[in-house]
C-alpha cells in the first residue's frame, strides 16, 4: 500500500507540473464542446438553387418566391438556359437546378397537370437528398395552395387528404445539440483516458526511467495501478468539466440520474485505461503511440455512432461497432441524458464495458514485462 | 559456486535471433570488490549487465547474484542490488528531494529513513541549495553523482554502474570515483563499465570483453604485465583490435 501511495504521489506531482497535460484536460473540453457542435449540424441549410424559368408566368414566379421564402434555399441565378444553370452545378456553385417548362401555367390550368424538372448535384449525397426532399415538399405545398385557390370552399373535398400530426419524444424541438454534445464528450473522455495513459508510460520508456523502475522490487500490479489510478481520476474530471460546460452553455441537464452516467463512466474508463496500457506495451516511442492512437480514435468515432446512426450501417460494420467501447458509452450517455434511462436499462452496456475492462487490462498485464 | 562471491557467472549466453550478444561468459566477483567490466562499443557489456540485473532473460548459462539464482529469484536479487543505467534515469520534472523520496519509497524506506537519508545525501553531495530544484536544472556531473547516490539509497549489496561517467568532466569524475571508493569501503560490491582507461586502473580487477566473450580478466597490474603494455589503454587496444564484430 505504501509503495502504491509513493507511486501515486509521484504521478500526481508530475501531472500537475506539466502545463501541457493541464491544458489538454481543461482546454480540450472547452474547445471541443463549444466549437464542434456548431459545425456538426445535421440540418441542411443554404442549399443553392439555380432556377430555369422558361414560362415567366404568375404561377412560375409565385413558385420561385415560395422557394426563396422557405429559408432553406439560396437563389443563385434565375435565367432561361438549362445549360447555363448546369454550369453553376459544374462549378459547384449550385446544388439543384429547377427547370420550369415554357407551358407550365398553361398546362396547369388547361390540363390540370404540369411537369417540373429537378437536377441534383449528388457529389454531396446528403445535401442532394435532403435539398431535393425539401424542394419537393415546397412544390407539393404550392400545388395544394393552387388547388385551394381554384376550388373555393368545396362542400365535399374531391381529393381526400391525410392530416398527419406528430410529436417528437425525448427531444421535442429536435435540437441536434442535445444529441451531439454528450457524444462528443464521450470521445473526449476516451481520448484523455487512453492516450494520455499510453503517452505517459511510453515517455518513461523513452527517457529510460522505466528501466530504473524495472530494476526495483516493485510489483507489476503496483506499477500498473500507480499509472491507472491517476488517469482514471483525470478521466472522471474531464467528464465532470464536460457535463458542467454542457449545462452552462447548452442548458443540457440529464433527464436521468447523474450517478448512472458516473457509474458507467467509472467502469468504462477502466477499459479505456487498459487500452492505453496495451498501446504502451507495444509502442516503443511516443510517436508510435500517437500514430496508433490516431488510427484507433478515427475508427472509434466513425464506427461509434457519433455522427452516423449505427442502425443504418451495413451489417458487417454493425458487428464492428460491438467491439468498439466508445459506441456503448455514446449510447448510454444519450439514453440517460435524453430519455432518463436507469442503471437497469443500461445493464447490458455496463456488462460490455466491464468485459472490455477485463479483457484489455489482462492483455496489457500479460504483455507488460519487467524482463525482456 | 561459492557463497562468498557477490556475483558468480557460468557460461552465461544471450542470443538475439542469430546474433550472439554475450557468448558463454564465466567469471566471479568477490564481495566488496570494485570490478571493472570493459569492452569496446557493442562488445556485449550492457547486455551482460542487464541480464545480471534481471532486466533481460539469459538464453542459457547460470548465474548467482547476491546469493540468489538469476532464474528463480530475480525479484529477490532486485532488493539487494542498485543499478545506474547508461541513460539518465531520475525524473527530470521532479525535484532532488522528490526523486530521493520516490526511489527511497519504492525500496521500502520509511518516511523517517527517507528524511535522514535525504539530509545526509544532500550534505554529502553539497546540494543543500538545490534540493528543491527540478533535477533537469542540474549540470550533468551533478546529475550523475545524484543518480549514483539514489542507486545506493537502499544500501544494496551490489551496485551496477553502466558507464556512469560518460561525458563528465575530469574533476567530477574524480569526485565520482571517491563516491565509489566510499561505497566499496563500506562493503558494497561495485560492478562498473567504463571507456576511460584511467578509471580502469582504479578497479581491483578488470575484465575485457571482445565480441561477446571475456578475453582477459585480472588486476590492472597483472594485465599490463601479461600483455607487456605500459598502460591499460595499450592492453585494451591490443585486445579490442582483435574484434571482428562491426559496431
Amino acid at each position: 500500500m505504501r509503495i502504491l501511495r509513493i507511486l501515486l504521489e509521484k504521478e500526481f506531482r508530475q501531472i500537475f507540473r506539466d502545463p501541457a497535460i493541464l491544458r489538454i484536460i481543461f482546454m480540450m473540453p472547452m474547445i471541443q464542446l463549444l466549437v464542434l457542435p456548431m459545425a456538426a449540424d445535421y440540418e441542411i441549410k443554404n442549399v443553392n438553387v439555380a432556377v430555369v424559368d422558361l414560362d415567366h408566368s404568375t404561377y412560375s414566379i409565385q413558385l420561385v418566391n415560395k422557394v426563396k421564402a422557405s429559408g432553406y434555399f439560396n437563389l443563385v441565378d434565375y435565367n432561361e438556359s438549362f445549360e447555363k444553370s448546369l454550369e453553376y452545378v459544374e462549378h459547384d456553385q449550385a446544388d439543384i437546378v429547377l427547370q420550369i417548362p415554357a407551358s407550365f401555367e398553361k398546362d396547369l390550368v388547361r390540363e390540370d397537370k404540369a411537369t417540373l424538372f429537378m437536377a441534383l448535384n449528388a457529389i454531396n449525397g446528403v445535401k442532394a437528398n435532403l435539398g431535393g426532399a425539401y424542394l419537393r415538399s415546397i412544390i407539393n405545398d404550392f400545388n395544394r395552395e393552387v388547388r385551394l385557390d381554384w376550388v373555393q370552399l368545396p362542400r365535399v373535398n374531391p381529393q381526400p387528404t391525410f392530416q398527419i400530426s406528430s410529436i417528437n419524444w425525448f427531444n421535442p424541438l429536435m435540437n441536434y445539440k442535445i444529441f451531439m454534445v454528450p457524444g462528443i464528450l464521450v470521445v473526449l473522455v476516451t481520448m484523455v483516458g487512453s492516450f494520455l495513459t499510453a503517452l505517459n508510460i511510453v515517455k518513461e520508456k523513452e527517457v529510460g526511467t522505466i528501466e530504473q523502475i524495472n530494476v526495483t522490487p516493485i510489483h507489476k500490479y503496483q506499477f500498473i495501478l500507480g499509472k491507472l489510478i491517476p488517469f482514471w481520476v483525470l478521466g472522471l474530471t474531464t467528464l465532470s468539466i464536460g457535463l458542467t460546460l454542457e449545462w452552462i452553455f447548452y442548458g443540457i441537464v440529464p433527464v436521468g440520474n447523474l450517478s448512472t452516467i458516473y457509474i458507467f463512466a467509472a467502469v468504462y474508463l477502466l477499459g479505456v485505461l487498459g487500452l492505453g496500457l496495451l498501446i504502451s506495451t507495444y509502442a516503443q516511442t511516443q510517436q508510435q503511440a500517437m500514430l496508433i492512437s490516431f488510427f484507433l480514435i478515427m475508427i472509434f468515432i466513425l464506427l461509434g455512432g457519433l455522427y452516423t446512426s449505427i442502425e443504418s450501417m451495413p451489417v458487417w460494420a454493425q458487428v464492428f461497432t460491438k467491439f468498439n467501447p466508445v459506441s456503448y458509452f455514446i449510447e448510454v450517455i444519450r439514453m440517460v441524458v435524453l430519455k432518463g434511462s436507469t442503471l437497469y436499462d443500461i445493464r447490458f452496456h455496463l456488462m460490455a464495458a466491464a468485459a472490455f475492462a477485463v479483457v484489455l487490462n489482462s492483455w496489457a498485464i500479460v504483455n507488460y514485462k519487467k524482463r525482456s | 559456486m561459492k557463497e562468498n562471491f557477490a556475483i558468480s557467472v557460468r557460461e552465461l549466453t544471450k542470443r538475439f535471433n542469430d546474433f550472439t550478444a554475450v557468448n558463454a561468459i564465466t567469471f566471479d566477483v568477490k564481495q566488496g570488490e570494485i570490478f571493472g567490466f570493459l569492452g569496446a562499443n557493442g562488445a556485449g557489456k550492457t547486455t551482460a549487465m542487464r541480464m545480471l540485473c534481471g532486466l533481460s532473460f539469459p538464453t542459457s548459462g547460470q548465474a548467482m547474484v547476491a546469493g540468489y539464482d538469476l532464474y528463480q529469484d530475480a525479484e529477490k536479487i532486485k532488493k539487494s542490488i542498485g543499478y545506474m543505467s547508461q541513460k539518465f534515469s531520475l525524473y527530470e520534472d521532479l525535484t532532488i528531494r522528490e526523486n530521493i523520496r520516490f526511489y527511497g519509497g519504492i525500496y521500502g524506506l520509511s518516511d523517517h529513513e527517507i528524511k535522514t537519508k535525504t539530509e545526509t545525501l544532500v550534505h554529502q553531495l553539497h546540494l543543500e541549495e538545490q534540493v528543491n530544484k527540478l533535477v533537469k536544472s542540474l549540470p550533468l556531473g551533478w546529475k550523475q553523482k545524484l543518480s549514483f547516490s539514489v542507486a545506493m539509497i537502499h544500501q544494496p549489496k551490489i551496485v551496477f554502474l553502466d558507464e556512469p561517467t560518460g561525458g563528465v568532466d575530469p574533476v567530477t569524475r574524480r569526485e565520482f570515483w571517491t563516491l565509489i571508493y566510499e561505497a566499496a569501503s563500506k562493503g558494497t560490491t561495485v560492478f562498473v563499465t567504463t571507456h576511460y582507461m584511467d578509471e580502469a586502473e582504479y578497479c581491483d580487477r578488470v575484465s575485457i570483453m571482445v565480441d561477446g566473450r571475456i578475453d582477459a580478466l585480472d588486476t590492472p597490474l597483472e594485465l599490463k604485465r601479461k600483455f607487456n603494455a605500459p598502460s591499460m589503454e595499450e592492453v585494451f587496444v591490443q585486445l579490442a583490435r582483435k574484434a571482428k564484430r562491426a559496431e
